[in-house]
Formats: C-alpha cells, sequence, structure tokens
C-alpha cells in the first residue's frame, strides 16, 4: 500500500489556491440531497457542521456532553495563532509556516503547514464577526501576546479563556444551523463504529448516553473531529469523557493510524498532590511570558520559595536556552523540568514541581496589569491550591496534554477510507512531532470553517449519484450486532477490579515508558505490561448495571478497553522510531547536551499503521516527508 | 476525614427520588469534591451497587457540565465556584454533606444528580448569535472596538452555561444567563445590529421553558462560578423595553 498525500502541484504558497481553483463543486440543488455526520462539537466538528449546514448539506452533529458548548476546546486558555502582522514585528505566513515546520521538528507535510499559517489570518476576521471579545489595545485595535518556540507575537487571546470564546463562536454558529433546521444534534451520543460500504464510510453506529439505545444513522460522508486522547495516560489535560474510541474503531475499519506516540507534555500543569486524582489542571503557558520557571540550586530544598535568595536559583531556562528563555518550546521545556526534578531539585511535598514565579513582572508592571493580563488564571490557581500566587511563585509540572498523532489524512483530511474525514486534533496533519502553542485552536478552526468546505464538496461532488443507504442495509446490521456484543462482553466479564484501575495502571506505565522520555528497553517492557494488563482487564473488570440504561461505569469501560489497544501501538510506534524528535525523545539518541538528536537521513517519515487483525502487530507504512523549501536544520532555541 | 453523605438518588425522570446515605472512610483535603464522588463510586462499583451519576468533564471550571446542590447552595459553600473546583479542606471531619442536583421545572431530572439542561440550548439557539456565515467576516481591525467595551463584552461572555443561577434562584429564572448573552452580543458593534430582535426572541423562548421571573433577589451572581454582573439583567430588560415598544 502505498500513501499518496494528493499535494497539489505548483510553489508552496500557491498549492492551496490551485487546489480551491480546481476542486469540484455540488450545486445548490444537489446540496441538499446530501447528508453529512459529523462527529464531535468542539471546534472543528462545530465549525464544520455550522459551514457545510450554511452551504446547504443537511448536517447530522454528534456530542458525549450534554452540550455542545461543553467540548473540550472550551478549556484552551492562551490564544491562537495567527500571521497578521499587527505588531509589524516581522511576522508573514512564510515565517509562520517556518516556526510551526521547525516547532514539528521537521515531522509534518509542507504544504499542510503552510496552508494552516496561509489561512489563519482569515480566522481572525472569523471569529472577530461572530463576536469573540478578543483582547484589545486601548485604540481599539486586537491585541497580542507571544507564545513559546517564535519571537513574533501573533498570539490573539481573550484573556486566559481563548478557547471557551472560539468555541461559543462555533457553538453559537451551530445552534442558529439547529434553529434553521439544516444540523439536527444529537448530545449525549458516542459513537462506537463507522460503517464501511463498499470501501466508503456510509454512517455510524452511536449509542444514546442517557438512555443506551443504539442507533443507526447513514450519510454520504462521515466526519470525525473528536478530539485527542492525551486521556490515556488518565493523569492530563483532558477532560474526563476525552476519548480515542471513535478513531480507533475506524482505524479497526481500516483508516491508518499516524505517529500516535507523539503526544505533547505541557510543561506549565498542576502537580500531582494523592493518587485519588482524576486529572491535572492547565496553567496556560501564556503566562510564561511573564513568568520566570526556576528550582533551587541546592537538591532537596526545604525553605518557602520566598526565603531563597536569588543567588541560590537556577532559572535553568534562561541558562539553557538564552535565545527564548521561559518562552523555549513545550517539548524542550516539559523535558528540563524533568531533568531538573529527576536531578532532585524538584519543590513541593511530593518533589514534583517547579517554580513559576512573577515577582519580577509584578514589580515591573504593576499587580494591576498583571492582574488583567492573567487574572482568572491566578484565581483558578487559588481556588486548586488555596495559594495567593501575586506573593508566591506558582508550582508546575509536566502533563499529557496534546496528541501530535491521530488519523492519517491526505491534503484534503481525508483518511485512507473514501469519504471518511477526520479534522482538528483527531488527525495527524499540521504539527509533526511538537506543537506550537496557540496553534491548536488554530489547527482545529481552519480545518472546520475553511478546508472541510472545499475538501468535502469535493468528495461528495463524486458522490452525488450514490442513492442513500437504508439503515436496515447489512453493513449497518452487523456493524451494531458487533458494537451490542463488544458491550454485552464488557458487561459479563463480573470481575474484581473497576475500569478505573485499569485506566490509572495504564497511564502510569505510559508516562514511565512512553511519555517525556523513551528507551527500547522500557518499551519493550510496556508492551508485555500492557498485554498482560489486557488481559486482566477482559478477566477481572467489573461494570455494573445494564447496556440499556445510563450507564457512566460502561462508558469508561469501551473507552479503556480501546486505551489497552491504543497504548500498544503507541508504544510500538515509539520503539520504531530510532530516533529522537520533538516530543519523541528516545534516551539513546541524544546530543551530548542532552538535546533530541534526529536522524533525517532514515527517519523523515510519517509512520502510518495499518490493523491487521486481534493479536496481530501492526503493519507500519511510512509517508515519506520531501522538504522542497525549508532546509532540514537542528532545531535549536539557544 | 470521614464523611456522612446524604445523596439524591433517582432512577429517571419519572421515578420518585429519595436521598440515601453513605459513610465515606479516609477523605483527604486536597480532594476535589468530585473527586470524594469518584472514591465514594469506586467503592459502590466494587460491592456491586450503581453508582451516583453525576455531570462532569473538563474538571477545571470551564465546561459547566459538573454542578450540585451541596448542603443547598449551588456548586457548594464557596461563592463563584463551580463543584468541580470545590476541595474537601472546606469541610471538616465528621461533617454531614447533602449532595441533591440542580432543581428547577425547567431542569427535569434525568438520573441521581444528572439534569437536562437543553433549555439553555434551546435559549441560545432562538437568537443567542451573530448571523454571520463562513466566509463573510471582514478584516478583523476594520471595526475599532475600545478595550473597555471589548473587556465589558468578555465579562458577559465568560458565562459557562453551568445552571448554577437557575438552580440557587428561588423563581427558578434564567435571567442571568439568557442576559448575559444578550449584554456579551449587544455590547460589541457585531451583535449590535440583531440586539432588539434577538432580546425578544430569547426572553420569549426563555419564557417558555418554564424559568421563573427575576425578582432582583441577585442570589445568582453570588453563585455564579463566572462572576456575572446582575448588571446583565438590567440591561436585558432596559434592550426588552426599547425593543418592544420600537417595535410597535
Amino acid at each position: 500500500m502505498e500513501l499518496n498525500a494528493k499535494i497539489p502541484p505548483g510553489p508552496l504558497k500557491d498549492k492551496w489556491s490551485f487546489y480551491k481553483d480546481h476542486a469540484k463543486l455540488v450545486n445548490p440543488a444537489n446540496r441538499k440531497k446530501m447528508d453529512v455526520i459529523v462527529i464531535g462539537t468542539g471546534l472543528a466538528g462545530s465549525a464544520a457542521a455550522a459551514s457545510l449546514a450554511e452551504m446547504g448539506y443537511n448536517v447530522k452533529s454528534f456530542c458525549f456532553q450534554d452540550s455542545a458548548r461543553r467540548a473540550h476546546s472550551v478549556a484552551a486558555q492562551g490564544g491562537v495563532n495567527a500571521a497578521k502582522n499587527y505588531k509589524n514585528d516581522g511576522d508573514s505566513v512564510y515565517r509562520m509556516f517556518y516556526d510551526t515546520i521547525k516547532g514539528g521538528d521537521f515531522r509534518s507535510r509542507e504544504a499542510n503547514v503552510y496552508r494552516l499559517a496561509e489561512c489563519s489570518a482569515q480566522l481572525i476576521d472569523q471569529a472577530v464577526a461572530q463576536g469573540v471579545p478578543f483582547g484589545r489595545e486601548y485604540g481599539g485595535y486586537l491585541n497580542n501576546r507571544s507564545f513559546g518556540g517564535v519571537q513574533v507575537s501573533r498570539t490573539f487571546y481573550a484573556r486566559g479563556q481563548t478557547g471557551q470564546q472560539l468555541l461559543l463562536g462555533s457553538y453559537q454558529a451551530l445552534m442558529r444551523q439547529v434553529a434553521a433546521k439544516t444540523v439536527k444534534l444529537y448530545t449525549r451520543h458516542e459513537m462506537l463504529d463507522v460503517v464501511v460500504i463498499d470501501g466508503k464510510a456510509r454512517g455510524v453506529i452511536v449509542r444514546n448516553l442517557d438512555t443506551g439505545e443504539i442507533e443507526r444513522h447513514s450519510a454520504h460522508t462521515v466526519i470525525l473531529a473528536t478530539g485527542g486522547f492525551g486521556k490515556i495516560y488518565y493523569l492530563s489535560t483532558l477532560a474526563m469523557g476525552c476519548n480515542a474510541s471513535a478513531i480507533w474503531r475506524a482505524h479497526k475499519k481500516g483508516a491508518l493510524m499516524a505517529c500516535p506516540s507523539w503526544t505533547q507534555v505541557h510543561p506549565t500543569s498542576l502537580p500531582q498532590s494523592g493518587d485519588y486524582q482524576s486529572k491535572l489542571t492547565l496553567m496556560s503557558e501564556s503566562l510564561r511570558n511573564d513568568g520566570r520557571i526556576w528550582v533551587p540550586l541546592k537538591p532537596s530544598e526545604n525553605r518557602k520559595p520566598n526565603d531563597i535568595p536569588e543567588s541560590e536559583r537556577d532559572y535553568y531556562l534562561e541558562r539553557r536556552y538564552p535565545a527564548f528563555g521561559n518562552l523555549a518550546p513545550r517539548d524542550i521545556s516539559s523535558r528540563a523540568a524533568k531533568e531538573r526534578i529527576d536531578a532532585g531539585f524538584g519543590v513541593g511535598p511530593q518533589r514534583n514541581a517547579v517554580y513559576l514565579d512573577f515577582s519580577k513582572a509584578i514589580k515591573e508592571q504593576g499587580k494591576g496589569r498583571i492582574k488583567e493580563k492573567y487574572g482568572n488564571l491566578f484565581d483558578m490557581y487559588r481556588k486548586i491550591t488555596a495559594t495567593d500566587a501575586y506573593v508566591e511563585p506558582m508550582m508546575i509540572s509536566p502533563a499529557a496534554h496534546f496528541s501530535m498523532g491521530g488519523l492519517w489524512v491526505d491534503y484534503e483530511l481525508m483518511t485512507t477510507i473514501p469519504g471518511l474525514f477526520a479534522l482538528g486534533e483527531a488527525n495527524f496533519a499540521d504539527h509533526g512531532a511538537n506543537r506550537l502553542g496557540a496553534n491548536s485552536l488554530l489547527q482545529a478552526c481552519v480545518d472546520g470553517y475553511f478546508i472541510a468546505p472545499y475538501t468535502v464538496s469535493n468528495y461528495l461532488a463524486g458522490e452525488i449519484k450514490s442513492e442513500r443507504v437504508p439503515i436496515d442495509h447489512q453493513a449497518f446490521i452487523d456493524a451494531e450486532v458487533q458494537v451490542r456484543a463488544q458491550l454485552s462482553k464488557l458487561l459479563e466479564i463480573n470481575g474484581t477490579k473497576t475500569a478505573d484501575y485499569f485506566h490509572k495502571t495504564l497511564g502510569k506505565l505510559l508516562y514511565d515508558y512512553c511519555g517525556l522520555s523513551r528507551s527500547k528497553e522500557g518499551l519493550i517492557h510496556a508492551i508485555n505490561e500492557i498485554k498482560k494488563l489486557r488481559a486482566d482487564f477482559y478477566k477481572d473488570l467489573k461494570v455494573p448495571g445494564d447496556e440499556d440504561e445510563m450507564n457512566g461505569e460502561l462508558e469508561k469501560a469501551g473507552r479503556i478497553g480501546d486505551y489497552l489497544e491504543v497504548a500498544e501501538l503507541m508504544c510500538l510506534d515509539a520503539l520504531t522510531r530510532d530516533e529522537s524528535c520533538g516530543a519523541h525523545f528516545r534516551e539513546e539518541y541524544q546530543t551530548p547536551e542532552g538535546e533530541a538528536l534526529r536522524n533525517d537521513e532514515k527517519f523523515c517519515f510519517v509512520s502510518a499503521w495499518k490493523w491487521r487483525g486481534e493479536g496481530q502487530e501492526e503493519l507500519l507504512i511510512p509517508e515519506p516527508l520531501h522538504f522542497e523549501n525549508v532546509e532540514l536544520a537542528v532545531r535549536s532555541y539557544k | 476525614m470521614k464523611l456522612y453523605l446524604k445523596i439524591w438518588r433517582q432512577s429517571d425522570a419519572a421515578s420518585e427520588g429519595k436521598l440515601v446515605d453513605y459513610e465515606l472512610d479516609n477523605v483527604i483535603p486536597h480532594m476535589s469534591f468530585l473527586e470524594m464522588m469518584d472514591t465514594l463510586n469506586e467503592q459502590l462499583v466494587l460491592k456491586g451497587d450503581r453508582p451516583v451519576e453525576f455531570d462532569h468533564d473538563c474538571r477545571e471550571g470551564i465546561c459547566g457540565q459538573c454542578g450540585m446542590m451541596i448542603n443547598g447552595q449551588a456548586h457548594g459553600p464557596i461563592a463563584n465556584l463551580t463543584t468541580c473546583q470545590l476541595h474537601m479542606r472546606e469541610f471538616k471531619d465528621g461533617d454531614t454533606i447533602y449532595v441533591e442536583p440542580f432543581r428547577a421545572l425547567a431542569f427535569p431530572i434525568k438520573r441521581d444528580l444528572r439534569v437536562d439542561r437543553s433549555a439553555f440550548d434551546r435559549i441560545i439557539m432562538a437568537g443567542g448569535f451573530v448571523s454571520v456565515n463562513t466566509g463573510q467576516a471582514p478584516e478583523a481591525n476594520g471595526i475599532p472596538i475600545t478595550h473597555e467595551q471589548a473587556e465589558s463584552a468578555f465579562d458577559s461572555a465568560a458565562c459557562i452555561g453551568c445552571g448554577a443561577c437557575v438552580a440557587t434562584c428561588k423563581n427558578s429564572s434564567a435571567a442571568l444567563f439568557t442576559s448575559a448573552k444578550i449584554s456579551h452580543l449587544a455590547k460589541l458593534p457585531q451583535g449590535k445590529m440583531e440586539s432588539r430582535k434577538r432580546v425578544l426572541s430569547m426572553v420569549k423562548q426563555m419564557d417558555e421553558e418554564n424559568f421563573g421571573h427575576c425578582s432582583n433577589t441577585e442570589a445568582c451572581e453570588v453563585e455564579c462560578p463566572q462572576q456575572i454582573s446582575v448588571l446583565n439583567i438590567a440591561r436585558m430588560n432596559w434592550e426588552y423595553s426599547l425593543s418592544s415598544v420600537l417595535k410597535k
């Protein structure tokens, strides 16, 4: 099997225009006859559903939350990038493209990344028109802040709630279409399988989480915008319900998964405080604009942070990366924190944190200005830790955050199943081996608002003659039988351990062996342990209740069953990549200074994986990356 | 800490519910309230009992999905906080805690502590948006908006739609929720154009959903996790009167 990314011809800057000029269209009268299913109502999902409905398609939109407004895009704090160059600081589409491709350690497609930068300015226009209250200067014009890994200010923000405000914009656009009856919205519905007929995605099987009912929905195309699966680590910055099930079940139906082990570990989350903990709360990267990160110079320091004099502090990011300092990219900052913590310089009761200190910024700018910029983050910190960060430094620690990996998609964001698209964090596309801050909101929005309307139409133009598939088609019956069997299987085990037990055990394994640093030995060990844990799961899981009712434990068990398979593929993916790049840090491959050591000769490709059946090792299908516009450089932030 | 919990259990909307007693040992002050509930549920599952269903997702105070009446207060004893941000250090060893769902005619109970807040979505559907399609937007800096105007619109837009305002109001009024969206959009030039039609339509929908009227007790603002101001309600009333008069 050869992967064809379908990159349009021509120079880099003209590729997207070329695509748009030549994409096939569906005339308005035919659009009414075509059904589109969108799974997920985060930024990518709601933007795509609303935009396609505005064009005239019949859209069905699904989310597992009780309202479309609660999808986890809502929690993104810091901002969204766009190459507007409002700051007149030398920004341009090309520079944004270069920053992103370098930030991803040269492991993404040039054409995709360029398009992301190219569409960024338009996204800001769209959001402002929807009423997103971005931060403004006193003259009335839009303001920007800086984010990690770049030397310009191109991040637009709405205090520390940018994701919420952007999502409310797309949610409102979606609800406008629901009111217009062009979208039918199904909340509290979870996708459990994709239905493939004659090799094309033609529908889904979903479960109504309030009643337990299994439903079949048919369409001409299915769009997955189901987000990331960082929750596989159990302790993460993600919401409790975030999961891999939709993309994993699509994977088992033939869609390839790309680079699943590339997980971003965010450097500024709150540290774990005990075994009962269910999530790690993120503190926005934007705080690193004004906060300075340090640990005591002396290991096992017992003095309070404010009692440690300046001369006995190690501002290790400023020391190691003077050019970018506290704004070094996330993978590098997280690894640097882990290095200090592992060396015994960690702070806090569990010695698992570093300080993020605002005293200098408060002295220079005043408390009022800091409060205006980050007030809600300081409030959140106080609510969770009962500590006033205006007086005492915050304590932060790395936490699993974003999945760069996901379903493999071509330039049109279509998976290897024709008619099945993957948008936003659910796909592997633009971020390579490490995502830059404030690029995730951007990618989700650009995929949903500006790319899917063209590429989905281009696909549907070829499907005009396809009749609607009735839901009593054999493929729907078979898929439903399989889904029901899976649910019954989980309920029938009746063992002695809860779903959460397995999730926590799996999460710890992944943090230890497939997290910030990986080794061949550790990954082989982890694969064996995961296999054992999966066997134990199907022998000793306990799920009370029934399948035909609301059953939160059954939902969890289904997701964890999938995670136990995803985890094994993650480890295999990490094991077969004998190099370090971005978030993927193999201990065997590092420079004498401890920086990631890429191997462009052997690993300048995307690892796409093909499911070959239960108990069989997945097949690696590489998609070679061709760099025609940038030189593969050592990624330095020193 | 040892806690005595009295938790509302109800199978579905049609059934009668009741408070059920549970005892929970080894509660740690650093736990969040929902982690305490997780601990209880883990024990219930291992005993083969049905765990307590409750709404939650992001657990960082922004998705608006969690919400319980804790000792009679929406989101518990601390003002301007979501349930997921409430920590057990606010309680004492030996405390008895009453845990109930958000109660309102417009929020039917689905099971245990889970309620149906889709009425909020229908209020937004009635006009809580700017009528702009993808692709129609002009240049973002084309219409300057003062810093103060943008900040003020943000203050209204920050609502997370949790429903604590309704749950705490003796009239079960959704005035704070509805007015926050009306104000957010009316404060910005992009939303201003449709503001007259919007306020009439959203208020009409709010009434149809069986929410009560606002009688200005201001209890909603006290509980609101985002500190949405009751001044939004004043603005809604003003916009409503103006629009009603101008319509005639």
